[in-house]
């Protein structure tokens, strides 16, 4: 018999031990709510897998009454509009400004302190100037997941120009090359596979702060409709939008993590 | 064609190189010797412009030496010297893109075709055109240095500086890397500086034998006084006794410890 630490799980049993905790949440979930319902038939904080499926298919399949739309695609539409304009923006600013400033230490010296700073503040602290500054709009919206998101990304991505080995820019130099080439041709093709994996870790707090502006002020949206429903403790709409959600970032990520992986192959082999 | 003239360089107290002159003539291969910390890649340094000396000066043909790398001086270090995003190809076509292509360093079409063609050529000379299409991270470490030897070979430098640039290969690999390095120092008459801290790799390669060491030293205060060149012999009148004073020199300064 080998040590417990040698011993690997093939690949069905690996799948397997994948799966069982989440099956085993769902048994202890179905149980929960099957005492519950017994005792009160009413109760509404741990609705059967009928009732949710129920409430899905008033939310997702039929033209809402008040305005004909399929509510659970027009709240996911919106949201990701938001989250995708938000994270695109501040991936732009990240990589801008993060390389500008890790390749020119000028533009370094001056801005480095500053972002400093910018980063320490909490964004939802700021979420009320910029309801008074851009309105409750989509821009509030889109802003703060710009300002929660990009000063991470800047602050990475110019640790990670720097870390690229100053033996690069020398041969670089001896090559011929002016500061401008150096920048487009060395450092921003192999710091664009870092942005990818940076955003990828942000993105965890880019979908924070949109629920959270979904929920201050929104008219739509998939963190509008959970705080709406929860007046009505609809539990059963509230849960599998939450694991909508998850589902919705599971998929952005691994979409992130395989384009990475198609259009940087020498960044992921080499690692 | 180089001179060296009363060359200084010290970090604050600490000197590392002192009172160094020489003179280098067009189409030398000089290999650099001496103990860790003996100021040898320093003095690497000076000559690739990412140091400065403190005092005294290197001419090139007649005038100083820019202060930062550019063209006429290539290198090739122990490693980190290609680019892991660009393709074998790309990376020897590099250096004509930039200077083709004044903004981005890219150029496009027939122009391109040209420089490539050029690379192709750099390939062949080195033994690499079978694996031209792969990204560094597929090479073997001697695969990446006769990458990084022919990328700095297509811009035809005046001066070619070697750090220790077979230091983490096999000595098998090193054998072949010496004969390349030979050749290619015939075919096209390059001035080669190169650093190893093998002795016997510096006792056959090359014209010119130079051995970095302190020649005063205070057991107290080593960093006091800083190195030189304590030998300075041409390698086809070398023998098996200089070799032994070499090192019998070295392994005395070696004792005594060197503060960092």
């Amino acid at each position: 018999m080998k040590r417990l630490i040698n011993r690997q799980p093939s690949s069905v049993t690996r799948a397997f031990l994948g799966i069982l905790p989440l099956v085993l949440a769902l048994l202890v979930y179905q149980w929960g709510s099957t005492v519950r319902k017994a005792e009160n038939p009413q109760d509404k904080l741990l609705p059967g897998f009928v009732e949710i499926h129920d409430a899905m298919e008033r939310m997702a399949l039929t033209p809402s009454k008040r305005t004909g739309e399929l509510l659970m695609w027009e709240d996911t539409k919106s949201s990701l509009k938001r989250l995708v304009s938000g994270v695109a923006i501040a991936a732009a600013i990240g990589l801008t400004v993060g390389l500008l400033t890790g390749a020119i230490p000028l533009f370094g010296a001056s801005l480095t302190p500053v972002i400093t700073v910018i980063s320490l503040i909490p964004p939802m602290a700021l979420l009320p100037i910029l309801f008074i500054v851009f309105g409750i709009g989509e821009v509030s919206k889109v802003v703060l997941i710009v300002i929660g998101v990009a000063p991470f990304l800047i602050r990475d991505l110019y640790q990670r120009t720097c870390e690229l080995p100053r033996e690069q820019l020398v041969k670089s130099m001896t090559l011929g090359a002016n500061s401008g080439q150096i920048i487009f041709r060395v450092l921003l093709p192999q710091i664009l596979p870092r942005l990818f994996a940076s955003v990828r870790l942000s993105l965890g707090a880019a979908w924070l702060f949109l629920i959270a502006s979904e929920a201050v002020a929104s008219t739509d949206g998939l963190g509008y409709r959970i705080f709406l429903v929860r007046r009505y403790m609809s539990m059963d709409v509230i849960l599998p939008y939450v694991a909508w959600i998850t589902l919705l970032a599971f998929l952005i990520d691994c979409l992130l993590q395989q384009g990475s992986k198609r259009l940087f192959p020498w960044y992921h082999a080499a690692k | 064609m180089i001179e060296f003239r009363n060359l200084w360089k010290n970090y604050d107290d600490n000197v590392v190189l002192e009172n160094l002159s020489a003179q280098v003539g067009s189409g030398e291969f000089i290999t650099l010797v001496g103990t860790s910390g003996c100021g040898k890649s320093t003095f690497l340094k000076l000559l690739l412009g990412t140091e400065v000396t403190s005092r005294g000066s290197i001419l090139l043909d007649g005038r100083p030496i820019a202060d930062e790398p550019g063209p006429d001086r290539g290198i090739v270090f122990q490693k980190y010297s290609v680019f892991p995003h660009l393709t074998v190809r790309e990376n020897v076509a590099l250096g004509r893109e930039f200077e083709c292509g004044p903004i981005f360093g890219r150029v496009f079409g027939s122009a391109r075709k040209a420089i490539l063609a050029e690379a192709d050529h750099w390939l062949e000379s080195v033994g690499l055109t079978p694996a031209r299409h792969r990204y560094p991270h597929e090479l073997s470490g001697g695969m990446q240095q006769r990458l990084a030897i022919a990328q700095a070979l297509i811009k035809q430098p005046r001066l070619l500086l070697l750090d220790e640039p077979f230091g983490a290969l096999d000595p098998g690999i090193r054998k072949d890397m010496h004969q390349l390095v030979l050749s290619l120092w015939g075919q096209h008459k390059l001035t080669v500086f190169m650093v190893t801290h093998d002795l016997s790799e510096g006792f056959y390669l090359g014209t010119r034998l130079w051995v970095f060491d302190k020649c005063r030293m205070d057991p107290q205060a080593p960093e006091r006084f800083g190195s030189t060149i304590t030998f300075d012999l041409p390698v086809g009148k070398t023998d098996r006794q200089s070799l032994d004073k070499i090192k019998e020199s070295l392994a005395r300064s070696a004792q005594i410890p060197v503060a960092v």
